[in-house]
């Protein structure tokens, strides 16, 4: 019986290892884009500290996520407190798509970026965009990752 | 860039009415090229500086262009001159049909030339040696520095003689010359012939420019550059080298295009998150509006008789094809297969759409009626897109661009062209990387 728990424990410990390992490979994995959004902080640069500047999109899409919102915030609320400064919000797409549609969704992007700094509280004089489509990517690689890393829109101070 | 009118004396000095028996038929894949000889021409001894004409081999180099051209539709077998049996003056005259027919060629071109007057005259014959006839024969006088163009114009008339569709030689080539690495390309609006040469450049790449387009003058080039971190579509006059932006609007214009009668350029204007189509009248400056839709509305292209726009929408959710009245009514969607739709263009005859389509990873070059019925995908690449016709809607040109590593290494940009038959695919060479080819109408009409 001693015997026998103890081999449950075991065997209990042993299972649990290898879930926690199982977990960490499939965290790694993840790790850097969630629904096909980039998370990571890679090619990430920031305002100010803490401020990130910029947001990352999914293929073809322009929505905001919960995690972009978040950084929108954090922008908005450094533009508030330094009310002499305007912006650049460059929009940009992945090498994926035709080089004319690529500029319009650029564009939607960045205007998605205003939009919600506008919402929180920034003048819309304050900010200008520019799309650039698939003509600048930050990560020159063609791959699943570096395309998560070139559909964003990038806060860029103008003055 | 030099004057691009030139103008060229055309005699006609025979033809034969007859039917021949050579036809090729150009609908179908390349299967069985027709074999052609092309004699070098004749350079006639009156002529005024024979010297150098001989020494260029100004008579050679044209059969030799002549040649490149007929190689590149794939639908002619140009024969080796070592085989050939008879001298240029003689065969010029009269060929002796049984001695060509005896190297397996189908059809042989002779011609003469002649400096007179410091005007150089080209003459050519096109005989049919199984029916033993001269089936064209033609001259031409122009200056003497314009001989690589009557090469491709002769190229131009036997095509047509012998296919009975218009040629597409003598026509020339804009597009985006691209040099650096993948994330800091330099981009440049560079116009080449037809078969690659004479490449001239027409920006200097301080800004980034893409999709040039021709007018059906080919004397004017609409295309979008970043000039002043402003992008916006432009107008270039070629010869003049004069450049203007086209309309006042207060946002990113871009997706230019000619109306078939060059009276308009159409585009995208993005505004607020929202691109819609526009058209701007070349004469009065009046802006219109086309489309007005919360979705992305772009590349347009219309149909040659200018009555009807194809263009992208993705206001089903993704990229397909829609087509509408000029004036934006009657929007009809016509894509509805698996995969996304870019890019439309409407081929010179109206027939056809030609298409970039996207599905799983992959990038294909296709064409299908102007109802969206009868799709035919030409080619299947890792990316590839931006279709532009030849003249005569037989043959696609586009370009390609290759995977890069994780450094951006192994990236290139080239272009390409196919028939729509889906044969005949030919990378296009180009003196740098190239992208967004648009092909111009011909040159002498």
């Amino acid at each position: 019986m001693k015997f026998n728990s103890a081999l449950k424990n075991f065997v209990l410990v042993l299972f649990s290892t290898l879930l926690i390992s199982a977990c960490s490979t499939a965290k790694k994995a993840s790790v850097d884009t969630v629904d096909d959004v980039y998370t990571g902080t890679d090619t990430v640069e920031y305002l100010a500290n803490g401020v990130p500047d910029r947001v990352f999109f999914a293929t073809n899409k322009s929505s905001l996520t919960t995690r972009s919102r978040d950084t929108l915030r954090k922008q908005a609320t450094y533009l508030r407190k330094n009310k002499d400064l305007t912006v650049t919000i460059e929009g940009h797409a992945d090498e994926r798509g035709t080089r004319e549609y690529n500029l319009a969704l650029g564009e939607r992007r960045a205007n998605a970026a205003k939009d919600y700094l506008m919402t929180y509280g920034v003048s819309g004089k304050r900010i200008s965009v520019i799309s650039y489509g698939k003509e600048k990517p930050i990560n020159p690689a063609s791959s699943p990752l570096a395309w998560s890393q070139n559909r964003r829109s990038v806060t860029i101070k103008a003055n | 860039m030099k004057k691009t009118i030139i103008a060229l004396l055309f005699f006609v000095l025979s033809t034969e009415s007859a039917f021949s028996l050579i036809k090729v038929d150009i609908t179908r894949g390349n299967l069985d090229p027709l074999p052609i000889a092309v004699s070098p021409l004749h350079i006639d001894s009156k002529s005024e500086d024979l010297k150098s004409l001989m020494d260029k081999k100004l008579g050679e180099e044209i059969s030799k262009i002549i040649e490149k051209n007929f190689k590149s539709t794939g639908l002619f077998n140009p024969l080796k001159k070592d085989a050939f049996v008879q001298k240029p003056d003689i065969a010029h005259l009269k060929p002796r049909f049984e001695d060509w027919r005896l190297i397996k060629a189908q059809a042989l071109i002779t011609g003469k030339i002649v400096v007179k007057d410091k005007k150089l005259k080209v003459e050519f014959r096109l005989w049919d040696l199984t029916a033993a006839k001269e089936m064209l024969a033609l001259s031409f006088t122009t200056t003497p520095t314009n001989w690589r163009r009557v090469a491709h114009i002769i190229s131009d008339k036997i095509y047509e003689r012998l296919t009975g569709e218009t040629g597409y030689f003598d026509t020339r080539i804009i597009y985006v010359s691209e040099k650096g690495p993948k994330n800091q390309r330099v981009k440049k609006l560079a116009i080449m012939d037809q078969d690659g040469h004479g490449t001239k450049y027409l920006t200097l790449g301080n800004e980034l420019v893409l999709t040039p387009r021709f007018n059906p003058t080919n004397q004017l080039v609409t295309y979008m550059s970043y000039f002043k971190n402003m992008p916006r579509v432009y107008l270039l006059d070629i010869e003049t080298g004069i450049q203007e932006v086209v309309g006042n609007f207060p946002g990113m214009t871009f997706a230019p295009r000619f109306s078939p009668d060059g009276k308009k350029i159409i585009m995208s204007f993005a505004k607020d998150g929202n691109s819609d189509i526009y058209s701007m009248d070349m004469e009065t400056r009046v802006v219109e509006r086309i489309t007005d839709h919360s979705a992305i509305d772009t590349s347009p292209s219309y149909s040659p008789d200018g009555k009807y726009i194809c263009f992208n929408s993705d206001r089903s959710g993704l990229q397909q094809i829609y087509t509408m009245r000029s004036d934006g009514s009657q929007v009809k969607r016509i894509t509805f297969g698996n995969g996304i739709y870019g890019t439309p263009v409407w081929s010179p005859r109206g027939d056809l759409i030609a298409f970039t389509k996207m599905r799983k990873g992959k990038f294909y070059i296709g064409v299908m009626r102007s109802d969206g019925t009868g799709e035919r995908l030409l080619t299947e690449n890792y990316y590839q897109e931006a279709p532009s016709w030849s003249p005569n809607g037989r043959v696609l040109i586009f370009y390609r661009e290759t995977k890069s590593d994780s450094k951006g290494k192994g990236f290139t940009a080239k272009l390409w062209s196919i028939d729509i038959t889906g044969y005949n695919e030919r990378l296009v060479k180009t003196e740098t990387d190239a992208s967004d080819p648009s092909w111009s109408s011909l040159l002498s009409k």
